[in-house]
């Protein structure tokens, strides 16, 4: 329960955390908020043989509006922060929303925003709200910088496309057009645990109520966040119906869907609840988009 | 032995120095170096909530920092509240609502509400539930708990008014 011996590096700039990563290649691993990382270093499930720290980078933590209307996260913004910045639920409601979900208060006093995408896991919920509002990030390593989608970043359980040299630096939240609305529903043993299954859905309507674009995504039941292509083809050009939605709970619970067995639940129950939950999240979004979002 | 750190901390106000590894936990830090035993450790894995102190003015579980991290920053700790003679209003409220009875939990609970009933002096029970609900009790049954906060957060208004 104690974690192994390991180098530690407390750069105050990101040019000097970048050279720390690219002097440690594969011997390096980030630490940002350590609430995902540091129970498996204590577990020693995990044992990098140095951590380069993203603390004393205040460089590293804002939010800041972009051009378009969206907002730039930096990657070491605290979930806390973001759970209670007015200009995020003025722009984004379903990230506050969404936020209360995540483990408990003390946890997102010290969790990352960036570091919990970057973490990858499939029943955390950020990564898959990161697919969910289309972000893009913003990658760096030393003397390079890339963007890519989160569904690009994203490519299996804890796996990113993120070079061992190469950090999260920021997240990119492009703007939702006029009259769109979100939803997250999930489903989980107690307050804070993880998810058994959850939904999250993104829709635009047009001025007649039809679906102008629709981002579902389910979450915890598959190897990485699922972007429905399903919800795509049903439900574009279409009016809110309790038919279409669940035709499309249908499909994604038996063709979308790839959930585990596990101590939590089975797969059978996970597509069942994916069937319930589909249905709820898109009948909020397309009500809340209608009221305007 | 690997290299050592050289750790500048300020805890409940005094301030400490020390070289430590940098595995070792925030939470092994108070206890072990800093002698402060009040923070318990449970899970050490993030789940139980005994071991949060106040971070920098935050709740923060001290088993998934560590000391090393804390370097220039403050540190709460459950020995700030008060002592068995003169108790902190939260702890009068414990003690008088039956709100433990192990009291293995009840320092990571004294923490986290202390730091929320300053940011919130009127809150509603549905409030406190969601503020507590990173802290685990097997003892209480929560509900004296809840009362216990009730209470607290009453008098600590009334003493401010």
């Amino acid at each position: 329960m104690k974690p192994v011996n390991f180098d530690y590096y407390a750069p105050t700039s990101v040019d000097e955390a970048l050279d720390n990563l690219a002097e440690l290649g594969y011997n390096g691993k980030v630490l940002a908020g350590g609430q995902s990382l540091i129970p498996t270093l204590n577990f020693r499930m995990a044992r990098p043989a140095a951590l380069v720290d993203l603390n004393n980078i205040p460089e590293l933590a804002y939010i800041k509006p972009t051009s378009d209307g969206g907002l730039a996260i930096g990657t070491m913004t605290r979930d806390s922060k973001v759970e209670y910045n007015p200009e995020v639920a003025k722009r984004f409601p379903l990230l506050p929303e969404v936020m209360k979900f995540i483990a408990h208060p003390q946890i997102r006093n010290r969790g990352t925003f960036g570091g919990a995408i970057a973490h990858a896991d499939p029943a955390g919920q950020l990564p898959a709200v990161s697919v969910a509002m289309n972000a893009t990030m913003r990658l760096r390593r030393k003397g390079q910088e890339r963007t890519v989608t989160a569904d690009e970043f994203i490519i299996g359980p804890f796996m990113t496309v993120l070079e061992p040299d190469e950090m999260l630096a920021e997240v990119i939240l492009p703007p939702n057009p006029p009259r769109t609305g979100s939803s997250y529903k999930q489903v989980s043993r107690q307050k804070g645990g993880y998810a058994q299954a959850a939904v999250i859905s993104v829709v635009t309507l047009d001025d007649r109520n039809r679906c102008k674009d629709v981002r579902m995504v389910l979450m915890s039941v598959g190897e990485r966040p699922i972007l429905s292509q399903k919800a795509r083809e049903i439900l574009m050009g279409q009016e809110a119906s309790n038919e279409a939605f669940r035709a499309v709970a249908e499909a994604a619970a038996t063709q979308e869907a790839d959930p585990a067995t596990d101590l939590h639940a089975t797969a059978d129950y996970r597509r069942s609840l994916v069937r319930v939950l589909v249905v709820r999240s898109l009948t909020e979004a397309f009500d809340r988009a209608k009221r305007g979002g | 032995m690997s290299k050592l750190h050289h750790v500048t901390v300020t805890v409940n106000g005094k301030q400490y120095e020390r070289d430590v590894e940098a595995r070792m936990l925030l939470s092994d830090f108070l206890r072990h170096e800093l002698g402060l035993m009040g923070t318990h450790v449970g899970c050490e894995h993030g789940i139980c909530g005994a071991c949060t102190v106040i971070f920098d003015g935050e709740p923060v579980r001290s088993c998934l920092m560590f000391a090393v991290q804390a370097n220039g920053h403050d540190i709460r700790t459950v020995e700030s509240l008060g002592t068995p003679e003169k108790m902190h209003p939260l702890q009068e409220a414990f003690h008088e609502k039956h709100a433990l009875q192990c009291g293995f939990c009840t320092p990571g609970f004294l923490m986290t509400l202390v730091s929320f009933l300053e940011k919130h002096p009127n809150p509603t029970e549905e409030e406190i539930r969601e503020a507590i609900d990173g802290n685990i009790c097997r003892c209480t049954g929560y509900e004296s708990i809840i009362e216990a906060a009730k209470l607290a957060s009453e008098r600590m208004s009334a003493r401010e008014n």
